[in-house]
């Protein structure tokens, strides 16, 4: 048995709203019947005011499926669809006092019936009808739908998508993809580490250890050196020696490679120049 | 604790005999000793463990010594399928169908990832096999076939006399999964080539916890479990003696209510199929046109989902169980009606009832009374729903 709530029960057993709305202004249909579950929102929205004058739903599903439906109508009645645009669908679990993690989708779900009945009002295309990279193939969930779930959400695990989105709750060959879009997502929010403020001293050590380090052992791989001459300020004065001395790619070297390295592990505003 | 329930769910577990457990008290507080002592106190137990090992044997018509006790069906089905393979070392095949217990199938699917290859056999829309796939899967490497009795969610019966024919023709060893037919249907296995069955206390009117494997006589066996040497050195592990005096006893009333079990317990299944079928209506039969066992009834309501009707039967206190994907951590509906090839959404809305001989025709009433309500409320908000 699911450790629902008691607003969650109390929801599933007294729904809030259900039926249709025979004359709707605009309606939200997800899911299916094949996966297990479906909402179908129905609203009545004020032309002139654009508040949601009334909201009722049909739910095919599990009970915290039917309580995110009732709880969502509750949410948006009396809102404008701008203010009802905001609900997420931690909104509506935290309206019910949470849900177990394997039912987040039923929020899920709920949040999208409302987009999608919104853009239907404003007359804009089904999500469903745009182009879409489907990663489950047993639920049928887009690559858009699962990175949206982790931003929202911000989702680290397989396991925490599949609980949200159900992608991967099935066969489970999609997993992997999704562990790949999970890491995409968090690698490109990563920021190059901060540089830290450096003293004229430390600033010396690190150019020097730099170059040593970084940069002489793959000039000398082509037979090429280096010499530091001087620092000054953000100017850091070089001597090319060896090959680098008369390459005629001298210049790329100084500026592509050396002056881009330094910048990278020294300080971002570094100066390379050469002095023959 | 709620302890007054109308429990349709007795192919999950069931109620323990008030007689089982009159039997098995003395065994905790006064007759604590163990079996396998030298002293009198101890060594006496061994003469009414003999006597709990008759009751089972004769209860499937086996031998007493083809009979040893177990922790219960998943280990007596381990067991079965891990010895086969021990003692035919060369043989690196295993037959079996879509539609087993979990004890048989990720002990498979963990086989088949360990090099083993492993044939499924499907079923049809009835849940019944093809005995010619069967026929065509038997190779010359093939160790074992295992065949459950009777499924647990549908209660469809497999053709055993048939199936154990074609593995003795073809001399390949023999296992059931005879947990959900003990108890409901008479069996003989001495009328059979069955080299191994399994079977499970708690499933009918014994304590969790103890279970027997029968292994004909002649079959080689492997020990699973390894220690002393308990039942004939087949089975390690100090005997739960109030287990296996309670399975004893069960054994002995199962024997003796079999006649009950497909009187009563199905005329009370029947009426309840009836009347669902009738006055609900836009309902579907799972396996209903084959065999079944008197006490199972798998039938999809369309339109609705599974977890919603069994809440809602929860709050009359009404116990089932459903194959809908909500009432698992999976997302994934029923393995079994899945091979059936029944259609995803109608396996969304199937409910598992389950009888006993503790049924009664008033709570057979009383649910189709309250199926009725919840059906039409649950069907009331559906998007589906045709109106």
């Amino acid at each position: 048995m699911w450790d629902y709530t008691e607003k969650v029960k109390e929801h599933f057993l007294n729904p809030r709203n259900s039926g249709k709305i025979d004359d709707a202004n605009a309606i939200g249909e997800v899911g299916n019947i094949s996966c297990g579950d479906a909402l179908k929102l129905y609203l009545k929205i004020d032309d002139k005011t654009k508040k949601i004058i009334d909201a009722k739903f049909q739910t095919f599903g599990c009970a915290s499926a039917i309580a995110s439906s009732s709880v969502l109508t509750e949410l948006i009645i009396g809102k404008t669809i701008e203010e009802a645009e905001k609900i997420t669908n931690n909104d509506i679990a935290e309206y019910l006092g949470g849900l177990p993690p394997e039912k987040m989708h039923c929020s899920v779900m709920g949040m999208e019936a409302l987009q999608e009945a919104i853009k239907n009002y404003r007359g804009e295309k089904k999500e469903k009808e745009v182009q879409e990279k489907i990663i489950c193939k047993c639920f049928n969930i887009s690559e858009e739908k699962i990175l949206k779930a982790i931003k929202e959400n911000n989702l680290k695990t397989v396991d925490d998508v599949t609980h949200y989105t159900k992608a991967g709750g099935a066969c489970g060959k999609c997993k992997p993809d999704i562990q790949v879009i999970i890491d995409n997502y968090y690698n490109s929010l990563k920021e190059p580490p901060p540089k830290k403020k450096l003293t004229t001293i430390q600033k010396i050590n690190l150019i020097q250890q730099t170059i040593e380090n970084e940069i002489k052992p793959l000039l000398r791989v082509d037979g090429g050196d280096l010499e530091l001459y001087d620092i000054d300020n953000n100017k850091v004065i070089i001597k090319l020696r060896g090959t680098c001395s008369n390459c005629i790619s001298a210049n790329f070297t100084l500026k592509g490679f050396i002056e881009k390295k330094l910048r990278e592990i020294v300080d971002n505003d570094l100066i390379v120049e050469e002095i023959k | 604790m709620i302890d007054k329930v109308i429990y349709l769910d007795n192919n999950a577990t069931t109620k323990v005999d008030d007689e089982v457990i009159k039997e098995m008290l003395p065994f905790f507080s006064i007759y604590y000793g163990n079996p396998s002592s030298i002293h009198t106190f101890g060594g006496q137990i061994e003469k009414e463990i003999k006597k709990a090992r008759e009751k089972v044997a004769k209860l499937i018509g086996a031998e007493p010594e083809e009979i040893i006790f177990t922790s219960g069906g998943t280990e007596s089905d381990n067991a079965a399928i891990l010895s086969a393979l021990e003692t035919q070392p060369k043989k690196n095949h295993i037959i079996t169908t879509k539609v087993e217990h979990p004890a048989i199938l990720s002990l498979c699917n963990t086989l088949k990832n360990r090099g083993y290859n492993i044939t499924y056999l499907s079923v049809d829309a009835e849940g019944q096999i093809d005995l010619t796939e069967l026929k065509n899967a038997i190779s010359a490497q093939t160790a074992i076939i295992s065949i459950m009795w009777a499924n647990n969610e549908t209660g469809v019966i497999f053709p055993i006399e048939e199936i154990s024919k074609i593995a003795a023709e073809k001399e390949v060893l023999f296992h059931t999964d005879a947990v959900q037919a003990i108890g409901k249907i008479p069996i003989n296995v001495s009328e059979y080539k069955i080299n191994f069955l399994a079977a499970s206390g708690h499933k009918f009117h014994a304590p969790k916890g103890i279970g027997f494997l029968y292994i004909k006589k002649g079959t080689r066996f492997n020990p699973f479990i390894i220690g002393g040497h308990q039942e004939y050195g087949r089975r390690a592990g100090t005997h739960n003696v109030p287990g296996i005096i309670g399975l004893g006893k069960a054994a002995e009333l199962a024997e003796k209510y079999l006649e009950e079990e497909n009187t009563k317990v199905k005329y009370l299944r029947d009426k309840l199929e009836k009347s669902i079928i009738e006055e609900i209506k836009d309902v579907k039969l799972n396996g209903g046109k084959s065999p079944r066992t008197p006490n199972t009834l798998n039938i999809s309501f369309k339109y609705v989902e599974g977890e919603a009707i069994l809440l809602l039967l929860n709050e009359y206190n009404i116990a089932a169980s459903s194959g809908s994907a909500c009432t698992t951590g999976s997302l994934e509906p029923s393995h079994v009606l899945r091979a059936m090839g029944v259609p995803a959404e109608v396996i969304h809305g199937s409910i598992r009832f389950s009888l006993s001989r503790y049924t009664t025709e008033e709570e057979i009433n009383f649910t189709i009374e309250k199926l009725k309500i919840i059906i039409k409320r649950l069907r009331d908000i559906s998007p589906f729903t045709p109106h």
